[in-house]
């Protein structure tokens, strides 16, 4: 269906992938979409490689893409975005957070981290640059990188139809939420 | 909502009353929202799937409508009721969910449950939504009452794990049935069994004419050209490839199948497939029954399946994907820093000969890198059993040293008791290890009958390992803290030695738990001192890690376990901010 519409969220477990996913399928339900979020629990939780796909529009039947069939890659970490990068489009968009973990085998110093991403990605997609980590500091908290990412997304993506603050209010609890509507707005400005 | 929120919801509009489950991904969440309910649900973690199942028999032969959850291989240890049960025949409804994980993102195999429906000659439903799933589970109780039939649900990864929109209803005031005591009824001897295949046998056809009429099998006539044949999350897959250029049978009661339905649909469309999810179910049986179509030929019986491989399977479709230059390097799951179960797992690698038989929950990480300080993970239980097999085998062999048996807190109630019994009636000549962090981990953090908390959030009595060790007659039970790595090896030493029944409880409560008090030292490497040895990265803390040439720990995951500095040699890491 021509009309749907495929946004691919991947990151590193404990990065907050969920907590944007589910002020995103709020935003678009409000909108009057049909939307469907699949994402996997367990095993992820323990700073492994998490996916969650969001798919909206006017009647939206599976839950999953398969590769070559996101409109949108946002990445939370960098080597993330390669991993998946086979889902997107060839004239898909990238939101990546220029932002590196490494993960066990790197850390323990059987392998590299991997050189000239960002080049990659730039040289074939319409690819975003995001240093969320720095915005997300300057905000005051950097545990809300992923909100800054999310106005990224907003922004790239065109879904300023919505109201976004509302959405956050209604997802985000009272104490933590000027910090993250400070965050979004961040984004959006990228 | 998701497919587990659904299926809590359904249970309160459908009169449910109890519900028992086991944690076990994907289906936790089932029970964990069932407590919205708990003014009208009473709802309990068992401390197994097999109990839980009996609980929800119980339940329903005393009247009230009642539910079952758990992983698919949470079924195997259930499997022994549900057999009975679907002899017998209930009183109120009884429905049983399996939650499969094809793909296995968390389990063992992928095993397709459809098939104990089959097997123990119940009936099955598959939903293939949210929506779904709230609703089909109020038909699956009145199915159940009608044909006096437990009633198999099931879902999968994609099922429970996917949101999408759901319209509520009222809940349905279901009065209780009345008990009434009934020993040919409820009393499984063989004379009885005997009289209750026959009903058995006769309820399947009973069954097999509902199927044909039921509001859960739908057919969806577009271009005839094509006729697919589809269950569960494959009908959505299904329709998101072909949409409305092929026609549909959609199966949501699929044991018994509706024969009579699939023949008129299959004369009807010029071309049949069967588009389903892991195993050929439906295929075999419709192809049994002399008709014609293809399946498995095209559609992959392994992993889960999703709309570019059926699009590519058979519209020979072929998304365009652009590969980059740049290699990502695995990202495994690892024990979280400050893990308990760190300070157990390097002290059991430092010699490479100790045999360490592993279980079911984070502690399975032990096998990862650096580590790799599990020999084997089999289910649920094993990991006391299975190295007690293991001892003995060694013990006719003449090969020397002991096994240790790793079990955690929630798994030792599990069916890790047994185990420890074993070993100690039967004289194994190894160590059972309860890794007690004071929760349910892998799963989210559930209660067990070990927190001293139930479900519905009571407080109750807290059952303590140690003291259940002693009874069961081990001498010396040493309670150790995991994480001081010189009473860890210490321990360990001693257990080798020992010469009567010995076990060993590590206890340290999962540093994920909520509520517990924020660190309040963390570990930094001292540059200067740091002599790029390497033995830090041993311990495989993901806060360990080399930058610019030499060890540094990530401070905002730190929280000062204090492990790495215990192995450091040059003492090049230190505590900062008491």
């Amino acid at each position: 269906m021509s009309t749907v519409k495929n946004i691919l969220l991947v990151g590193v477990g404990g990065q907050g992938t969920i907590l944007v996913s589910k002020v995103l399928t709020t935003g678009l339900m409000k909108a009057g979409y049909d939307v469907k979020m699949s994402e996997v629990h367990g095993m992820a939780q323990r700073g492994g490689s998490v996916t969650t796909q969001v798919r909206y529009g006017e009647k939206v039947y599976s839950p999953l893409i398969g590769k070559g069939m996101a409109d949108i890659l946002v990445a939370f970490e960098k080597m993330e975005a390669v991993r998946w990068i086979e889902y997107l489009k060839p004239d898909g968009i990238v939101v990546v957070n220029n932002y590196e973990i490494p993960s066990l085998p790197i850390a323990i110093g059987n392998a590299e981290y991997p050189q000239g991403i960002m080049e990659a990605l730039k040289s074939n997609f319409r690819t975003i640059e995001i240093d969320a980590a720095k915005v997300a500091t300057e905000v005051g908290n950097i545990r809300t990188q992923n909100i800054v990412l999310l106005g990224a997304l907003v922004k790239a993506f065109g879904l300023t139809e919505v109201d976004w603050l509302e959405v956050l209010k209604d997802t985000i609890p009272e104490k933590m939420l000027d910090i993250n509507v400070k965050a979004f707005n961040k984004g959006m400005e990228l | 909502m998701s497919g587990n929120e659904a299926i809590a919801r359904g249970a309160y509009e459908a009169g449910v009353t109890v519900a028992a489950a086991y944690p076990g991904t994907p289906s936790t969440e089932i029970l964990e929202n069932m407590i919205e309910y708990k003014d009208c649900i009473y709802s309990e973690w068992a401390p197994n799937e097999k109990v839980a199942t009996e609980v929800a028999i119980g339940a329903s032969i005393g009247g009230a409508r009642s539910l079952a959850a758990m992983k698919h291989v949470g079924v195997n240890v259930a499997a022994d009721p549900i057999f009975t049960y679907a002899y017998l025949g209930v009183n109120a409804g009884f429905v049983l969910v399996t939650a499969d994980d094809p793909s296995m993102h968390s389990s063992q195999n992928e095993q397709d449950n459809r098939y104990y429906a089959k097997f123990a000659k119940m009936a099955l439903v598959e939903p293939s939504d949210s929506q779904e799933c709230k609703d089909f589970l109020k038909e699956a109780y009145r199915v159940s009452e009608e044909f006096d039939t437990p009633v198999l649900f099931r879902v999968t990864t994609r099922i429970c794990h996917s949101k999408s929109i759901v319209e509520l209803g009222e809940r349905e005031e279901v009065p209780f049935k009345p008990y009434v005591k009934n020993i040919p009824k409820y009393v499984c001897t063989p004379a009885n069994a005997k009289l209750a295949h026959p009903r058995v046998e006769k309820r399947l056809e009973a069954l097999e004419e509902y199927s044909n009429r039921s509001p859960l099998n739908k057919i969806e006539y577009n271009n005839k050209k094509i006729g697919i044949i589809t269950s569960g999350i494959a009908y959505q897959y299904a329709k998101e490839v072909f949409g409305n250029d092929a026609s549909y049978l959609k199966i949501g009661f699929s044991y018994p199948l509706p024969m009579k339905l699939i023949k008129e649909f299959s004369e009807n469309v010029e071309e049949l497939y069967v588009i389903e999810e892991l195993e050929p179910f439906m295929e075999e049986q419709i192809k049994a029954a002399g008709i014609k179509c293809k399946g498995k030929e095209l559609i992959p019986r392994i992993y889960e399946l999703n709309p570019e491989i059926i699009a590519n399977a058979m519209l020979d479709k072929v998304y365009e994907t652009k590969k980059l230059e740049v290699e990502p390097v695995p990202r495994p799951p690892v024990l979280c820093p400050g893990c308990p179960h760190r300070g157990f797992f390097y002290t059991m690698s430092k010699k490479k000969n100790r045999v360490v038989t592993g279980d079911i929950g984070c502690y399975t990480l032990g096998a990862s890198q650096p580590l790799e300080a599990l020999d084997t993970c089999i289910c649920m239980g094993a990991g006391f059993s299975a190295g007690m097999g293991i001892s003995k085998a060694f013990e006719v062999s003449g090969r020397q040293g002991k096994v240790f048996g790793v079990v955690g807190d929630s798994t030792f109630f599990h069916s890790g008791i047994t185990g420890a019994i074993d070993i100690v009636y039967n004289k194994g000549n190894m160590i059972p290890v309860v890794l007690d962090n004071r929760i349910t981990g892998m799963t989210g953090h559930q209660e067990n009958p070990g927190t001293g908390k139930t479900l519905m959030g009571e407080p109750t009595t807290e059952i303590d390992v140690v003291e259940v060790l002693k009874a069961i007659g081990y001498k010396t039970v040493k309670v150790v803290d995991p994480c001081d790595l010189k009473v860890m090896e210490d321990t360990v030493k001693e257990a080798e030695e020992a010469t009567e029944p010995y076990a060993i409880v590590t206890k340290r409560p999962c540093v994920l738990i909520k509520g517990l008090p924020a660190p309040k030292t963390k570990c930094i490497v001292d540059r200067d001192k740091c002599k790029k040895c390497k033995m830090c990265l041993k311990v495989g803390c993901p806060a360990v890690f080399f930058k610019d040439g030499k060890s540094y720990i990530e401070q905002t995951m730190c929280v000062g376990c204090e492990v790495c500095m215990q192995v450091c040699k040059f003492d090049a890491i230190r505590k900062v901010g008491e």
